[in-house]
């Protein structure tokens, strides 16, 4: 398979600048909205120090928090399953389903089940399912992955989904207002929600302490999902679990301050066990993350919240959109996450980024994030996963920038063409810098040159 | 007298000699002597910054031994600073890699950190000036207070120089930190991306009208400059030393 080209995705979401220029000041105001939430909690860099330590705390203690949580889930009258990848967690979930019988499914957003391409899965064994969020059923309506780990459709206009509401339900395609879309949402998928026999959710936290599922979302959609029918099943990644109740806490302050800017999401539920005449089943699911527990470098992005405030402030995701990555998890952490789960195909996203470091500030858990980006690039060269065009061209940058006399020769020979440039620029596609830029003119003398012509012959003169 | 040597980076020996005469006049005036080893070429941030560390590890080795033996090495670069500084890892780990990753400075902290200068009477600038600082030398050498971080004090160490020059006035715009898109090897792999952030950048500026777009990092500009270009705007650019040394527009 072809590496991800995420240049040339973002290049076609660039041409069409409503949605760019959208999807950007939209971002950017999440951005300012989380600053300002910060700038009101005074200890709010000591939260983060703490958050993380907890997280890396956690992690380096997985299996034993793990076990804790299985214990205390089962005396809470939950059943606990194991899976190792993807599949078999499609499967467990699938054989839950099948042996109730059932038919319909709804779900709250889960960035695990996308990760897992569950509904696929399902929808192939003729399950069918109905996404309750909002932006998380927009995308399934029209077969595109989230663009946003928080807002799914978030790169999608009122316009947009205005057309695509009508093509759905018949509704009319002229009325954009938000209230209106979000009402023939709610008269189309209610029904489906009430007829439900199964639900599902994910996790935004899995709590040891108590063998507590915690998941925060604004429309309540997991309070639905989790309490309309009689079956709930959570899925969770093995990494969501934190030690505590009030470790909790810290988690809480942080998480929706940092994705939105408000102190805390309209529900914040915790499900503990199952309700009276109900079954309640948790999926704690590796795929891939016990591997990367074990990656010296890179094992801390296990410690990911999906707050998304680094795709908010990444100036080259608001500006690539999302579905750019062609990944389950995009932006900053989607550029160190998806190279674990397949290293040539997403080979060339860790090459999206200028290195800016906005985003390691902004994550409420320190994930040193520009700097795991950088080193993924070293991990693309040792595996020989960097483009040949590009290898090249550094080949001769090397040859010519390790030599003073060739440096010399190159540069004083030039004229005002981009020969130069050549250390970052000569294996351009088709020339790149200059399709939006004007080329830098090469100076008639350069400094080294200058230097010898004013500065040594000066000195010779004098005698010096 | 205090000796420093000069490190001028490839895209300025080349595309901005003025930048580096600026540099080396300053520091002059500053009553530094100025070496020059006339056998550099490159700090090896092009090819480490695309992942090629093979290729960058030559001419890392070559820095090293030109520079290695200075007990001060001035650049007029945030990022081949920050390359050096905390990047440099390429080459073989030698004595000489180890005193120049310790000993470099970019041009702005050796005045406003080493040499403590606050006063650039030769100079005058009666201009109104967009000063932009590269990600480099905000995130990366701290030069300047961080927009994320809203609890830390805010300070800008080019803008505290170039106070130090009379008439000088700068004016405020959007998004003062964010990235302007020209990232190395970014700039030319993603080049629609670097353009739209070129290109939303000088409209934050734009709309301050200043007179001229100041910066210590000449990378930057010379990305800003082309996408300036490109729409036909004449504004200057012109770098911290130029300013600092007594250019006029
Ligand atoms: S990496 Fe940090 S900022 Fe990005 S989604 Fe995860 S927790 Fe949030």
């Amino acid at each position: 398979m072809n590496p991800i080209d995420q240049a040339k995705n973002a290049e076609a979401f660039l041409a069409d600048t409503t949605h760019e220029d959208r999807l950007d000041k939209l971002l950017w105001m999440m951005r300012m909205r989380r600053d300002a939430a910060a700038r009101l909690v005074t200890e709010w860099e000591e939260l983060r120090t703490l958050a993380s330590e907890i997280k890396e705390h956690t992690l380096s203690n997985l299996a034993e928090y793990l076990e804790q949580f299985e214990a205390n889930a089962k005396a809470n009258g939950v059943i606990v399953h194991w899976a190792t990848d993807a599949h078999e967690h499609n499967q467990i979930v699938y054989d839950i389903l099948a042996e109730n019988r059932i038919e319909t499914l709804i779900k709250s957003k889960s960035m695990l089940t996308e990760e897992c391409e569950l509904r696929p899965f399902l929808e192939r064994r003729n399950i069918r399912v109905t996404e309750t969020d909002l932006g998380e059923r927009i995308q399934q309506l029209d077969d595109q992955p989230p663009g946003h780990i928080v807002g799914p459709s978030i790169h999608k206009t009122t316009k947009d989904v205005a057309t695509l509401f009508s093509q759905k339900y018949g509704s009319d395609p002229n009325n954009e207002d938000p209230a209106y879309l979000a009402g023939v949402m709610r008269d189309n998928t209610r029904p489906d929600i009430l007829h439900a026999t199964a639900g599902m959710t994910g996790a935004n936290f899995v709590v040891a302490e108590t063998g507590a599922i915690v998941v925060a979302t604004n429309e309540g959609n997991a309070d639905l999902s989790a309490h309309t029918p009689k079956l709930h099943i959570c899925s969770a990644g093995i990494e969501k679990i934190i030690p505590t109740t009030e470790s909790l806490a810290v988690f809480i302050r942080l998480l929706t301050r940092s994705a939105t800017g408000d102190a805390i999401t309209q529900y914040t539920s915790s499900f503990r066990g199952p309700r009276k005449g109900a079954t309640m089943h948790v999926v704690l699911v590796d795929n891939g993350r016990s591997e990367r527990l074990g990656m010296g470098r890179f094992w801390h992005s296990l410690k990911c919240i999906r707050c998304a405030a680094c795709m908010n402030t990444c100036p080259v995701y608001r500006r690539s959109g999302g579905l750019s990555y062609g990944a389950t998890y995009m932006g900053p952490i989607g550029i160190i996450v998806m190279p674990t789960f397949d290293v040539r195909k997403y080979s060339e996203l860790p090459f999206a980024s200028t290195l800016n470091g906005s985003c390691s500030n902004v994550c409420p858990v320190k994930i040193d994030i520009h700097e795991q980006i950088y080193g993924w690039r070293e991990i693309m060269e040792a595996k020989g996963q960097i483009q040949v065009v590009k290898k090249a061209a550094m080949r001769v940058a090397d040859k010519v920038l390790s030599s003073p006399e060739l440096y010399q020769v190159s540069t004083t020979a030039l004229s005002t063409t981009l020969d130069l440039l050549p250390h970052f620029a000569i294996y351009n596609r088709l020339n790149a810098w200059g399709k939006h830029r004007d080329v830098p003119e090469a100076a008639l003398e350069t400094f080294h040159q200058w230097y010898k012509n004013h500065r040594l012959k000066a000195n010779e003169v004098l005698g010096l | 007298m205090m000796e420093a040597a000069l490190m001028i980076p490839c895209y300025i020996d080349v595309f901005y000699p003025q930048v580096g005469i600026a540099t080396l006049e300053l520091l002059e005036r500053l009553g530094v002597d100025v070496v020059y080893p006339k056998e550099q070429t490159c700090c090896g941030q092009p090819m480490a910054n695309s992942g090629c560390y093979q290729e960058a590890k030559a001419t890392e080795e070559h820095c090293a031994n030109v520079f290695g033996s200075f007990e001060y090495v001035v650049t007029p670069s945030g990022s081949c600073t920050h390359h050096i500084r905390n990047k440099f890892t390429a080459g073989a780990d030698s004595p000489e890699r180890q005193r120049l990753s310790k000993n470099t400075y970019d041009l702005i902290e050796f005045l406003h950190d080493v040499l403590k200068v606050r006063e650039f009477p030769w100079a005058t600038f009666e201009h109104k000036v967009a000063l932009h600082t590269s990600c480099s030398a905000i995130r990366g050498l701290n030069m300047a207070s961080m927009s994320e971080r809203v609890h830390d004090a805010v300070f800008s160490k080019p803008k505290a120089l170039l106070s130090g020059v009379p008439g000088i006035q700068f004016v405020d715009f959007d998004r003062v930190d964010e990235c302007c898109g020209f990232g190395g090897t970014f700039s030319v792999t993603e080049e629609a991306v670097a353009a739209k952030m070129g290109y939303d950048k000088l409209a934050f500026m734009h709309k301050a009208s200043p007179d001229c777009i100041v910066s210590s990092d000449m990378s930057c500009l010379m990305h800003l400059q082309g996408c300036a270009r490109r729409q036909k705007q004449e504004i200057p650019f012109l770098h911290v030393a130029e300013i600092l040394n007594g250019v006029s527009l």
